[in-house]
Protein backbone atom coordinates (compact mmCIF):
# COMPACT_ATOMS: atom_id res chain seq x y z
CA UNK A 1 0.00 0.00 0.00
CA UNK A 2 1.21 3.27 -1.24
CA UNK A 3 2.27 6.02 1.62
CA UNK A 4 0.85 4.17 4.60
CA UNK A 5 1.96 5.26 7.89
CA UNK A 6 4.70 7.34 6.58
CA UNK A 7 4.93 11.00 6.01
CA UNK A 8 5.47 12.64 2.70
CA UNK A 9 9.24 13.08 1.72
CA UNK A 10 9.97 16.71 0.31
CA UNK A 11 13.53 16.88 -1.78
CA UNK A 12 13.15 20.53 -1.22
CA UNK A 13 12.74 22.02 2.37
CA UNK A 14 10.99 24.65 0.36
CA UNK A 15 8.05 22.69 -0.88
CA UNK A 16 7.47 21.45 2.76
CA UNK A 17 3.78 22.98 3.51
CA UNK A 18 4.22 25.59 6.06
CA UNK A 19 3.21 24.57 9.64
CA UNK A 20 0.19 25.74 11.42
CA UNK A 21 2.23 26.87 14.35
CA UNK A 22 0.54 25.04 16.60
CA UNK A 23 3.16 22.68 17.76
CA UNK A 24 4.39 23.56 21.03
CA UNK A 25 7.59 21.67 23.00
CA UNK A 26 7.82 22.15 26.90
CA UNK A 27 8.78 25.16 28.29
CA UNK A 28 11.78 23.77 30.30
CA UNK A 29 13.06 22.35 27.02
CA UNK A 30 13.49 25.91 25.74
CA UNK A 31 14.83 26.88 29.18
CA UNK A 32 17.43 24.50 28.97
CA UNK A 33 18.26 25.24 25.89
CA UNK A 34 18.62 29.16 26.21
CA UNK A 35 20.64 28.39 29.25
CA UNK A 36 22.75 26.29 27.02
CA UNK A 37 23.05 29.29 24.84
CA UNK A 38 23.91 31.66 27.59
CA UNK A 39 26.65 29.59 28.88
CA UNK A 40 28.28 28.89 25.96
CA UNK A 41 28.57 32.85 25.20
CA UNK A 42 29.73 33.51 28.61
CA UNK A 43 32.73 31.18 28.27
CA UNK A 44 33.86 33.07 24.55
CA UNK A 45 33.77 37.14 25.64
CA UNK A 46 35.16 38.96 27.91
CA UNK A 47 32.87 41.00 29.58
CA UNK A 48 29.36 42.23 29.63
CA UNK A 49 28.48 44.13 26.92
CA UNK A 50 29.80 41.70 24.60
CA UNK A 51 27.72 39.19 25.86
CA UNK A 52 24.75 41.08 25.45
CA UNK A 53 25.70 41.86 21.84
CA UNK A 54 26.10 38.03 20.82
CA UNK A 55 22.64 37.45 22.39
CA UNK A 56 21.58 40.00 20.62
CA UNK A 57 23.25 39.00 17.53
CA UNK A 58 21.90 35.32 17.81
CA UNK A 59 18.40 37.29 18.77
CA UNK A 60 18.50 38.96 15.54
CA UNK A 61 18.69 36.30 13.43
CA UNK A 62 15.64 34.59 15.24
CA UNK A 63 14.12 38.19 14.52
CA UNK A 64 14.40 38.23 11.26
CA UNK A 65 12.79 34.79 10.24
CA UNK A 66 9.90 35.21 12.45
CA UNK A 67 8.90 38.69 10.52
CA UNK A 68 9.26 36.18 7.50
CA UNK A 69 7.17 33.70 8.59
CA UNK A 70 4.52 35.92 10.68
CA UNK A 71 3.84 37.99 7.56
CA UNK A 72 3.18 35.06 5.65
CA UNK A 73 1.06 33.36 7.89
CA UNK A 74 -0.62 35.99 9.89
CA UNK A 75 -1.04 38.73 7.90
CA UNK A 76 -1.11 37.37 4.45
CA UNK A 77 1.81 39.04 2.75
CA UNK A 78 0.70 42.03 3.91
CA UNK A 79 3.51 44.93 4.77
CA UNK A 80 3.32 47.10 7.20
CA UNK A 81 4.57 50.90 6.37
CA UNK A 82 3.87 52.78 9.13
CA UNK A 83 5.83 53.38 12.62
CA UNK A 84 2.12 52.86 14.71
CA UNK A 85 1.70 49.80 12.20
CA UNK A 86 5.05 47.60 12.85
CA UNK A 87 4.85 48.38 16.60
CA UNK A 88 1.62 46.92 16.92
CA UNK A 89 2.56 44.06 14.84
CA UNK A 90 5.76 43.19 17.04
CA UNK A 91 3.36 44.15 20.37
CA UNK A 92 0.34 41.63 19.87
CA UNK A 93 1.19 39.50 16.74
CA UNK A 94 5.07 38.82 17.24
CA UNK A 95 4.46 38.68 21.37
CA UNK A 96 1.15 36.44 20.56
CA UNK A 97 2.99 34.14 18.72
CA UNK A 98 6.04 33.67 20.47
CA UNK A 99 5.75 33.81 24.05
CA UNK A 100 2.25 32.70 24.27
CA UNK A 101 0.67 36.60 24.81
CA UNK A 102 0.44 39.76 24.12
CA UNK A 103 2.93 41.94 25.74
CA UNK A 104 2.05 43.89 28.64
CA UNK A 105 2.57 47.41 27.27
CA UNK A 106 3.59 49.27 24.56
CA UNK A 107 4.49 53.11 25.47
CA UNK A 108 6.19 56.00 23.68
CA UNK A 109 8.66 57.50 24.94
CA UNK A 110 7.91 60.92 27.18
CA UNK A 111 11.58 62.53 26.35
CA UNK A 112 12.84 61.54 22.80
CA UNK A 113 10.09 61.46 19.90
CA UNK A 114 11.87 58.52 18.21
CA UNK A 115 11.96 56.29 21.75
CA UNK A 116 9.36 53.90 22.29
CA UNK A 117 9.02 51.21 25.11
CA UNK A 118 7.39 47.86 25.05
CA UNK A 119 6.94 46.39 28.77
CA UNK A 120 6.60 42.83 30.29
CA UNK A 121 6.00 41.75 33.75
CA UNK A 122 8.46 39.24 33.51
CA UNK A 123 10.07 38.05 30.13
CA UNK A 124 9.60 33.79 28.89
CA UNK A 125 13.42 33.83 28.53
CA UNK A 126 14.29 35.66 31.86
CA UNK A 127 11.77 33.31 34.32
CA UNK A 128 14.74 30.59 35.20
CA UNK A 129 17.62 33.33 35.13
CA UNK A 130 18.77 35.18 37.98
CA UNK A 131 22.19 37.63 37.51
CA UNK A 132 24.27 37.63 39.94
CA UNK A 133 25.73 40.91 41.43
CA UNK A 134 28.97 41.33 39.67
CA UNK A 135 27.35 41.22 36.37
CA UNK A 136 25.56 44.76 37.14
CA UNK A 137 23.13 45.50 34.87
CA UNK A 138 23.05 42.67 32.46
CA UNK A 139 20.16 41.20 30.66
CA UNK A 140 19.27 38.18 29.23
CA UNK A 141 16.16 40.19 27.53
CA UNK A 142 19.08 41.37 24.87
CA UNK A 143 18.08 37.80 23.30
CA UNK A 144 14.29 39.72 22.72
CA UNK A 145 15.60 42.90 22.09
CA UNK A 146 17.51 41.11 19.30
CA UNK A 147 14.16 39.31 18.04
CA UNK A 148 12.30 42.58 17.88
CA UNK A 149 15.40 44.36 16.08
CA UNK A 150 15.50 41.51 13.73
CA UNK A 151 11.88 41.84 12.86
CA UNK A 152 12.53 46.15 12.51
CA UNK A 153 15.11 45.73 10.51
CA UNK A 154 13.50 43.40 8.27
CA UNK A 155 10.16 44.82 8.11
CA UNK A 156 12.08 48.50 7.24
CA UNK A 157 12.45 50.54 10.36
CA UNK A 158 16.28 50.61 11.44
CA UNK A 159 16.26 50.93 15.01
CA UNK A 160 19.07 50.35 18.50
CA UNK A 161 16.65 47.81 20.60
CA UNK A 162 17.83 46.93 24.50
CA UNK A 163 16.47 45.67 27.06
CA UNK A 164 16.34 46.90 30.78
CA UNK A 165 15.53 46.33 34.47
CA UNK A 166 12.96 48.82 35.42
CA UNK A 167 12.37 48.12 39.71
CA UNK A 168 8.75 47.96 40.34
CA UNK A 169 7.59 49.50 43.81
CA UNK A 170 5.77 46.45 45.78
CA UNK A 171 7.26 43.57 43.21
CA UNK A 172 10.03 41.64 43.89
CA UNK A 173 11.26 41.05 40.66
CA UNK A 174 11.73 44.14 38.25
CA UNK A 175 9.70 44.63 35.27
CA UNK A 176 11.52 44.33 32.19
CA UNK A 177 11.48 47.18 29.59
CA UNK A 178 12.88 46.85 25.97
CA UNK A 179 13.47 50.15 24.72
CA UNK A 180 13.17 50.63 20.62
CA UNK A 181 14.91 53.90 19.63
CA UNK A 182 14.28 54.32 15.82
CA UNK A 183 16.61 55.74 13.33
CA UNK A 184 16.33 59.44 11.98
CA UNK A 185 15.65 57.84 8.76
CA UNK A 186 12.20 56.18 9.82
CA UNK A 187 10.85 59.19 11.66
CA UNK A 188 11.57 61.76 8.88
CA UNK A 189 9.91 59.20 6.43
CA UNK A 190 6.74 58.88 8.82
CA UNK A 191 6.05 63.05 8.71
CA UNK A 192 6.88 62.76 5.02
CA UNK A 193 3.87 60.29 5.16
CA UNK A 194 1.92 62.35 7.10
CA UNK B 1 1.37 5.85 50.92
CA UNK B 2 0.98 4.13 47.65
CA UNK B 3 2.93 4.86 45.47
CA UNK B 4 2.13 7.22 42.60
CA UNK B 5 1.41 5.23 39.18
CA UNK B 6 4.00 6.72 36.68
CA UNK B 7 2.20 9.14 34.68
CA UNK B 8 1.52 8.89 30.34
CA UNK B 9 4.08 11.50 28.72
CA UNK B 10 0.36 12.25 27.18
CA UNK B 11 -0.59 13.85 30.63
CA UNK B 12 2.56 15.07 31.22
CA UNK B 13 3.06 17.09 28.82
CA UNK B 14 -0.57 18.92 28.88
CA UNK B 15 0.20 19.57 32.60
CA UNK B 16 3.64 21.40 31.98
CA UNK B 17 4.03 24.76 30.82
CA UNK B 18 4.63 24.73 26.83
CA UNK B 19 5.93 27.32 24.58
CA UNK B 20 5.39 27.76 21.02
CA UNK B 21 7.81 25.10 18.91
CA UNK B 22 8.74 27.86 16.26
CA UNK B 23 11.01 30.20 19.52
CA UNK B 24 12.64 26.77 20.28
CA UNK B 25 13.10 25.98 16.92
CA UNK B 26 14.75 29.12 15.82
CA UNK B 27 16.43 29.49 18.83
CA UNK B 28 18.29 25.77 17.87
CA UNK B 29 18.67 27.43 14.71
CA UNK B 30 20.79 30.73 15.88
CA UNK B 31 22.86 27.93 18.34
CA UNK B 32 23.84 26.27 15.60
CA UNK B 33 24.56 29.43 13.32
CA UNK B 34 26.77 30.95 16.24
CA UNK B 35 28.87 27.90 16.46
CA UNK B 36 29.10 27.43 13.34
CA UNK B 37 30.49 30.96 12.52
CA UNK B 38 32.64 30.61 15.65
CA UNK B 39 33.95 27.05 15.41
CA UNK B 40 34.21 27.13 11.29
CA UNK B 41 34.83 23.10 11.67
CA UNK B 42 31.38 20.89 11.44
CA UNK B 43 33.30 18.33 13.34
CA UNK B 44 34.44 20.58 16.11
CA UNK B 45 30.54 21.69 15.92
CA UNK B 46 29.05 18.60 16.64
CA UNK B 47 31.30 17.93 19.76
CA UNK B 48 30.30 21.33 20.92
CA UNK B 49 26.93 20.28 20.65
CA UNK B 50 26.99 16.96 22.04
CA UNK B 51 28.38 18.56 24.94
CA UNK B 52 26.00 21.12 25.12
CA UNK B 53 23.66 18.18 25.46
CA UNK B 54 25.65 16.34 27.67
CA UNK B 55 24.76 19.55 29.76
CA UNK B 56 21.48 19.64 29.32
CA UNK B 57 21.13 16.15 30.42
CA UNK B 58 22.29 15.97 33.18
CA UNK B 59 19.71 18.57 34.92
CA UNK B 60 17.26 17.29 32.79
CA UNK B 61 17.42 13.82 34.08
CA UNK B 62 15.83 15.35 37.47
CA UNK B 63 13.13 17.76 35.94
CA UNK B 64 12.02 14.08 34.27
CA UNK B 65 12.32 11.96 37.50
CA UNK B 66 10.55 14.59 39.42
CA UNK B 67 7.83 15.41 37.48
CA UNK B 68 7.04 11.55 35.64
CA UNK B 69 6.91 9.61 38.84
CA UNK B 70 8.56 6.22 36.87
CA UNK B 71 9.91 3.52 38.80
CA UNK B 72 13.25 2.11 38.81
CA UNK B 73 14.14 0.53 35.35
CA UNK B 74 14.19 -3.19 36.05
CA UNK B 75 16.53 -3.32 32.83
CA UNK B 76 17.67 -1.34 29.73
CA UNK B 77 14.93 -2.38 27.40
CA UNK B 78 12.62 -0.57 30.06
CA UNK B 79 15.02 2.44 29.76
CA UNK B 80 14.34 2.62 26.24
CA UNK B 81 10.91 2.55 26.49
CA UNK B 82 10.47 4.61 28.87
CA UNK B 83 12.78 7.70 27.12
CA UNK B 84 10.91 7.35 23.88
CA UNK B 85 7.67 7.30 24.53
CA UNK B 86 7.70 9.73 28.12
CA UNK B 87 11.11 11.40 27.55
CA UNK B 88 10.52 12.55 24.29
CA UNK B 89 6.51 13.69 24.56
CA UNK B 90 7.53 15.24 27.62
CA UNK B 91 9.58 17.76 26.50
CA UNK B 92 9.52 17.93 22.83
CA UNK B 93 6.04 16.90 22.22
CA UNK B 94 6.83 14.17 20.17
CA UNK B 95 6.88 10.64 20.41
CA UNK B 96 9.81 8.32 19.03
CA UNK B 97 9.72 4.46 18.03
CA UNK B 98 12.24 1.86 20.27
CA UNK B 99 13.17 -0.52 17.37
CA UNK B 100 16.47 -3.00 16.41
CA UNK B 101 17.22 -4.53 19.45
CA UNK B 102 20.61 -5.93 19.48
CA UNK B 103 20.89 -9.74 20.40
CA UNK B 104 21.83 -8.99 24.24
CA UNK B 105 19.57 -6.47 24.41
CA UNK B 106 22.21 -3.72 25.01
CA UNK B 107 21.55 -1.57 22.00
CA UNK B 108 19.16 -0.55 20.47
CA UNK B 109 17.56 2.49 18.03
CA UNK B 110 15.15 5.38 18.59
CA UNK B 111 13.15 6.77 15.33
CA UNK B 112 11.87 9.80 15.26
CA UNK B 113 8.86 10.84 12.44
CA UNK B 114 8.91 14.41 12.91
CA UNK B 115 11.54 16.53 14.90
CA UNK B 116 10.59 20.29 16.05
CA UNK B 117 14.07 21.24 15.93
CA UNK B 118 14.28 20.67 12.02
CA UNK B 119 11.35 23.05 10.99
CA UNK B 120 12.48 25.49 7.95
CA UNK B 121 16.02 23.61 8.30
CA UNK B 122 18.39 22.65 5.23
CA UNK B 123 21.55 21.95 5.21
CA UNK B 124 24.14 23.84 2.71
CA UNK B 125 26.62 22.03 0.34
CA UNK B 126 29.17 23.43 3.00
CA UNK B 127 28.19 21.57 6.42
CA UNK B 128 27.27 18.23 4.72
CA UNK B 129 28.92 16.45 8.03
CA UNK B 130 27.17 18.39 10.27
CA UNK B 131 24.99 16.16 12.33
CA UNK B 132 22.44 19.23 13.14
CA UNK B 133 20.58 17.20 15.56
CA UNK B 134 23.71 16.54 17.99
CA UNK B 135 22.55 18.01 20.90
CA UNK B 136 19.82 15.02 21.53
CA UNK B 137 22.12 12.63 21.67
CA UNK B 138 23.90 14.77 24.18
CA UNK B 139 21.05 14.97 26.22
CA UNK B 140 20.20 11.20 26.08
CA UNK B 141 24.23 10.04 27.18
CA UNK B 142 24.08 12.78 29.60
CA UNK B 143 20.70 11.91 31.54
CA UNK B 144 21.28 8.26 31.19
CA UNK B 145 25.05 9.48 33.00
CA UNK B 146 22.97 10.32 36.18
CA UNK B 147 21.27 7.25 36.29
CA UNK B 148 24.55 5.43 36.34
CA UNK B 149 24.13 3.90 33.00
CA UNK B 150 27.44 4.98 30.52
CA UNK B 151 26.05 5.12 27.00
CA UNK B 152 27.34 5.49 23.39
CA UNK B 153 24.60 7.47 21.36
CA UNK B 154 25.10 7.75 17.89
CA UNK B 155 23.04 8.99 14.60
CA UNK B 156 21.75 6.49 11.97
CA UNK B 157 19.34 8.26 9.80
CA UNK B 158 19.37 11.90 9.57
CA UNK B 159 16.16 13.43 7.24
CA UNK B 160 18.74 16.74 6.77
CA UNK B 161 21.07 14.37 4.62
CA UNK B 162 18.39 12.73 2.84
CA UNK B 163 17.22 9.86 4.94
CA UNK B 164 13.55 9.15 5.66
CA UNK B 165 13.38 9.64 9.49
CA UNK B 166 15.81 10.27 12.78
CA UNK B 167 17.64 7.40 13.89
CA UNK B 168 19.65 7.32 17.11
CA UNK B 169 21.56 4.75 17.88
CA UNK B 170 21.84 3.97 21.72
CA UNK B 171 24.54 1.50 23.39
CA UNK B 172 24.53 0.61 26.66
CA UNK B 173 28.55 0.55 27.25
CA UNK B 174 28.19 -0.45 31.03
CA UNK B 175 26.17 0.33 34.27
CA UNK B 176 28.29 1.75 36.66
CA UNK B 177 27.56 0.81 40.12
CA UNK B 178 26.03 4.02 42.33
CA UNK B 179 28.83 5.10 44.77
CA UNK B 180 28.12 5.85 48.38
CA UNK B 181 29.95 8.62 49.71
CA UNK B 182 30.75 7.56 52.97
CA UNK B 183 31.39 3.99 54.27
CA UNK B 184 29.00 2.52 55.74
CA UNK B 185 30.69 1.42 59.20
CA UNK B 186 32.73 4.31 60.21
Amino acid sequence: MIGVGKIKQYTNVLEKPISKGKQEVSLSAFAFLFSELVQYNQTHVDNISELERRLEDAGYAVGARVLELLCHREKGNRRETRLLGILSFVHSTVWKVLFGKVADSLEKGTEHEDEYMISEKELLVNRFISIPKDMGTFNCGAFVAGIVRGVLDGAGFPAVVTAHFVPMEGQQRPRTTILIKFAEEVLQREARLG
Amino acid sequence: MAPVAPRSGDAIFANVERVNAELFTLTYGAIVRQLLTDLEEVEEVNKQLDEMGYNIGVRLIDEFLAKSNVSRCVDFKETAEVIAKVGFKMFLGITATVTNWDADGTSCSLVLEDNPLVDFVELPDTCQGLYYCNILSGVIRGGLEMVSMKTEVTWLRDMLRGDDAYELQVKLLKQVPEEYPYKDDE
